[in-house]
C-alpha cells in the first residue's frame, strides 16, 4: 500500500524530504536508536573500521585511475608519473597501495573477533556467509589491483595465480587462455585486470550492504555471547557506539599515516618497482602478506590440483563452519577446551603465512605441510567433535546480569543452560 | 588489546622483507644517511655531487628516463644553472620537417639523456647486459640505499677457486656475487665542483643519495607531513577517548 511516511523530524526541509523518502528515519533508526548490547570490548571496532578502509580505497582509487594508463608500455611509467608529477599522487599511490593491507589486518581481526566470539553461529550464518563473500571478492579486488603497476612481481604473480586453473582437468589451459584473453598474461589481460578492479569495489560495497542488512535483522553479537533479552541489555549505537568506533578509527589512523608516511614500501616488494619482464623471472615469486597463508597451502601439495582445491577449500570451509561447529555455546569465553585450541589455530595460521614467504624447500615444505594439515583439523575434527565433548561453563543470566546464578554448578559444570543461551541450530535435529 | 592485534599483524606481514633480503650471509652495512629517519632530510650539496658523479660516470651507461633536467632545481641548481645543464645535452629532437630525426639542445623540461637510442644498442655495447634505468633502483632492491651504496664498493678481487663467469666482475653484495657491470668507481674518478675528496666511499654515498632522491623525491615532504598528521590523529585519539569516557560513565 503507497502512502506518505509520517516523519518525525521537525525540520521542514528534512520532514519534506522523509515523508517522501523516509531515509532520514532509516538511518536515525539503524544508527541512532538501534540497540546494541551494552557490552562490546574493541573487538566489535573493526566492522566500523572496515567500512573505513573501503571508503579509503575507493576514494584514492577513482583518484588514481584518473592518471593511471592500463597499457603494458605505459602502466610502469604512468604510476612513476602519479608519484612525481601528480599533485599528492605519492599520496594517493601509499594510501591506496597502504590501505590494502590495512583492510585485510582490520578484516583477518574481524573475523577473528567471529571465530573467538561465536558470532556465525544460528542465527548469524548467512550473515557470516555474506563476509566470507566479501573476503573473496577483496582478494580477487587485491590480486587484480597489485597487477596493475606492471611491475615483476606483478607480471609474475598474475602468471603464476591465473596458470593456477589450468590445473582443472579437461578445460583448465582452455579457462586460462580465456582469463588472459590471448596466450600469455598480456595487454588485454592487464586491461581486463584494470575494469575488474574498478568494478568489485562496487561489488564488495553491494555485499557490504546485504551484511549491514542483516546484522540488523538478527543484531549484533557480544563477547558473552548469549542472547539479548531485555531492553536493560542494550545502549542505543549513537551516542554510545559511535564514540567507542570513533576511539578505534583514530588509532588506526595513527598506524594507518605511520605506514604511509614513515614506510611506505615495508609491505611492498622490492622487485615491483622493476618493470614487467617476460623474459627475467624473479628469484622468488611471493604474493603479497595477506595472500601468504593460502600461498602456503597452495605449495604444500606436490599435486597441481590438489594444491589448487586444498587452497580454495581453505576458505570455502568457512562457508559450512556455522555447521561444522557443533557447540550450543558462542563464545569462547564459555568453553574451556576451544578457548585454547583456537589459539593454536591461529599459530598454525601464523605459520602458514611465514612458510609462504620461505622458499619451499628442506624444513619450511615440512611447516607448511603440518600447519596446513592443522588448519583444516581445526575445522573439520577438531571443532564437531569438541562441541559434543566439551561442557561449557555455565552462561551469565543475561548481559546486564553478567554473573553466574549461585544456584548454579561452578568451575566446568555443564548445568542446565539459560533460555536462549543455545544457538538456535541446537534446538533443532 | 586491539592494538597488540593490528602490531601482530604487521609483525606477521614485516616478516616477509628481512626474509627476503637474505642475498648474502652477512648483513649490509648499514650507513647513516641523513635521509634516515622520521626527521631525515637531503643534503644538497650531497645531492648535487651524488649528480656530478651520476653525469660524469653512470649516465654513459644508465638512463634515468623518469627524470627531468627541471627536476634538477629540487636538489638545488637555480633555474639558470638547469638550463645550463640541459642545453649542454644534445638530445633527439623528434623528426625535422622532411621526417628525419634530428637532435636539438636539451631544454630543463627534457628527461635526462638516454645513453642508448634503444635496449638493442645498450645490450651491443655492455656484452649482452642491459644497464638498467636507475630511476627508481632504490627501491627496486632490498635493502635500499644501503644495498647500492655497498655495491659500489662491494668489488673483490675473486677468492681462490671461484671462477668468476666471462664479462663478470665479483662483488661481495651482489645476489650470485657476479655481475655483469665493471667496478663503475676509483678513488679520484671525478673532480668535486665543491674540493671535496672523492674517495670510493665519498663518491658512492654522494651518488647513492642522489639515486634515493631519484627514486623517493617526495621523501622530505612524506615525512614532514607525517609527523604532522600522526601527531594529529594521536591527539584526536586522545580526545574521542576522552569523549567516549564522558559518554560512557554511567552505564554498568
Amino acid at each position: 500500500m503507497a502512502g506518505l511516511h509520517k516523519s518525525e523530524f521537525t525540520n521542514p526541509v528534512a520532514n519534506w524530504i522523509d515523508t517522501r523518502l523516509p531515509i532520514l528515519t532509516l538511518m536515525s533508526k539503524e544508527y541512532g536508536s538501534f540497540p546494541t548490547p551494552k557490552n562490546f570490548n574493541y573487538f566489535w571496532n573493526f566492522g566500523a573500521l572496515a567500512m573505513v578502509s573501503l571508503a579509503v580505497m575507493v576514494l584514492t582509487g577513482v583518484f588514481l585511475a584518473m592518471n593511471y594508463t592500463a597499457s603494458t608500455d605505459a602502466a610502469f611509467g604512468s604510476v612513476e608519473r602519479i608519484m612525481r608529477e601528480v599533485n599528492y599522487g605519492w599520496l594517493l599511490r601509499y594510501v591506496h597501495a597502504n590501505g590494502a593491507s590495512m583492510f585485510f589486518i582490520v578484516v583477518y581481526i574481524h573475523i577473528f573477533r567471529a571465530l573467538y566470539y561465536g558470532s556465525y553461529k544460528a542465527p548469524r550464518e548467512l550473515l557470516f556467509m555474506l563476509g566470507v563473500v566479501i573476503l573473496l571478492l577483496m582478494m580477487a579486488t587485491a590480486f587484480m589491483g597489485y597487477v596493475l603497476p606492471w611491475g615483476q612481481m606483478s607480471y609474475w604473480g598474475a602468471t603464476v595465480i591465473t596458470n593456477l586453473f589450468s590445473a582443472i582437468p579437461l578445460v583448465g589451459e582452455g579457462i586460462v587462455t580465456w582469463l588472459w584473453g590471448g596466450f600469455s598474461v598480456d595487454n588485454p589481460t592487464l586491461n581486463r585486470f584494470f575494469s575488474l578492479h574498478y568494478l568489485m569495489p562496487f561489488m564488495i560495497t553491494g555485499v557490504v550492504f546485504l551484511h549491514i542488512v542483516a546484522l540488523h535483522i538478527t543484531g549484533s553479537n557480544n563477547p558473552l555471547g548469549i542472547d539479548v533479552k531485555s531492553p536493560q541489555d542494550t545502549l542505543p549505537f549513537h551516542p554510545y557506539y559511535t564514540a567507542k568506533d570513533s576511539v578505534g578509527i583514530c588509532v588506526y589512523l595513527v598506524i594507518f599515516a605511520a605506514l604511509v608516511f614513515f614506510a611506505p614500501n615495508f609491505l611492498n616488494h622490492a622487485d615491483n618497482y622493476i618493470p614487467a619482464n617476460p623474459m627475467v623471472t624473479p628469484a622468488h615469486i611471493v604474493p603479497e602478506w595477506y595472500f601468504l597463508p593460502y600461498y602456503a597451502i597452495l605449495r604444500s601439495v606436490p599435486n597441481k590440483l590438489g594444491g589448487v582445491i586444498l587452497m580454495f577449500s581453505s576458505i570455502a570451509v568457512l562457508f559450512v563452519l556455522p555447521w561444522l561447529d557443533t557447540s550450543p555455546v558462542r563464545s569462547t569465553r564459555f568453553r574451556p577446551y576451544y578457548k585454547k585450541l583456537i589459539w593454536v589455530f591461529v599459530a598454525s595460521f601464523f605459520l602458514l603465512g611465514y612458510a609462504g614467504q620461505m622458499p619451499a624447500e628442506g624444513i619450511w615444505v615440512v611447516i607448511g605441510r603440518v600447519a596446513t594439515a592443522y588448519y583444516f583439523l581445526h575445522f573439520l575434527v577438531i571443532l564437531p567433535v569438541l562441541g559434543v565433548l566439551e561442557r561449557p561453563l555455565p552462561l551469565p543470566e543475561s548481559i546486564s546480569r553478567p554473573v553466574v546464578p549461585r544456584s548454579m554448578p561452578m568451575g566446568g559444570g555443564g548445568g542446565p543452560l539459560p533460555q536462549g543461551a543455545m544457538a538456535k541450530t541446537m534446538e533443532k535435529p | 588489546m586491539r592494538i597488540a592485534f593490528l602490531l601482530a599483524g604487521l609483525v606477521l606481514a614485516g616478516t616477509a622483507a628481512p626474509a627476503l633480503a637474505q642475498h648474502s650471509e652477512e648483513p649490509l652495512p648499514h650507513f647513516p644517511f641523513t635521509f634516515n629517519g622520521l626527521f631525515g632530510t637531503y643534503d644538497r650539496a650531497q645531492l648535487q655531487r651524488g649528480y656530478q658523479v651520476y653525469s660524469e660516470v653512470c649516465a654513459n651507461c644508465h638512463g634515468m628516463k623518469e627524470i627531468y633536467y627541471r627536476n634538477l632545481q629540487e636538489i638545488g641548481l637555480n633555474a639558470e644553472e638547469v638550463k645550463a645543464v640541459a642545453a649542454s645535452n644534445q638530445v633527439p629532437g623528434g623528426l625535422d620537417d622532411e621526417g628525419k630525426p634530428f637532435e636539438r639542445a636539451g631544454l630543463p623540461s627534457d628527461h635526462l639523456k638516454a645513453p642508448y637510442a634503444n635496449e638493442k644498442a645498450a645490450r651491443a655495447a655492455n656484452g649482452g647486459a642491459l644497464p638498467p634505468d636507475q630511476s627508481v633502483i632504490v627501491k627496486a632492491r632490498e635493502g635500499g640505499s644501503d644495498y647500492v651504496r655497498a655495491l659500489l664498493n662491494g668489488y673483490r678481487d675473486a677468492p681462490a677457486g671461484v671462477k668468476v663467469g666471462d664479462g663478470l666482475y665479483y662483488n661481495i653484495w651482489f645476489p650470485g656475487k657476479q655481475l655483469a657491470m665493471p667496478a663503475p668507481l676509483r678513488d679520484g674518478q671525478v673532480d668535486y665542483a665543491d674540493k671535496t675528496t672523492a674517495s670510493l666511499e665519498q663518491m658512492s654515498t654522494d651518488v647513492t643519495a642522489f639515486l634515493t632522491w631519484a627514486a623517493e623525491p617526495e621523501l622530505e615532504r612524506r615525512k614532514q607531513m607525517g609527523l604532522k598528521w600522526v601527531s594529529i590523529f594521536a591527539v584526536l585519539t586522545g580526545l574521542t577517548y576522552a569523549v567516549k569516557k564522558k559518554v560512557w560513565k554511567d552505564v554498568h
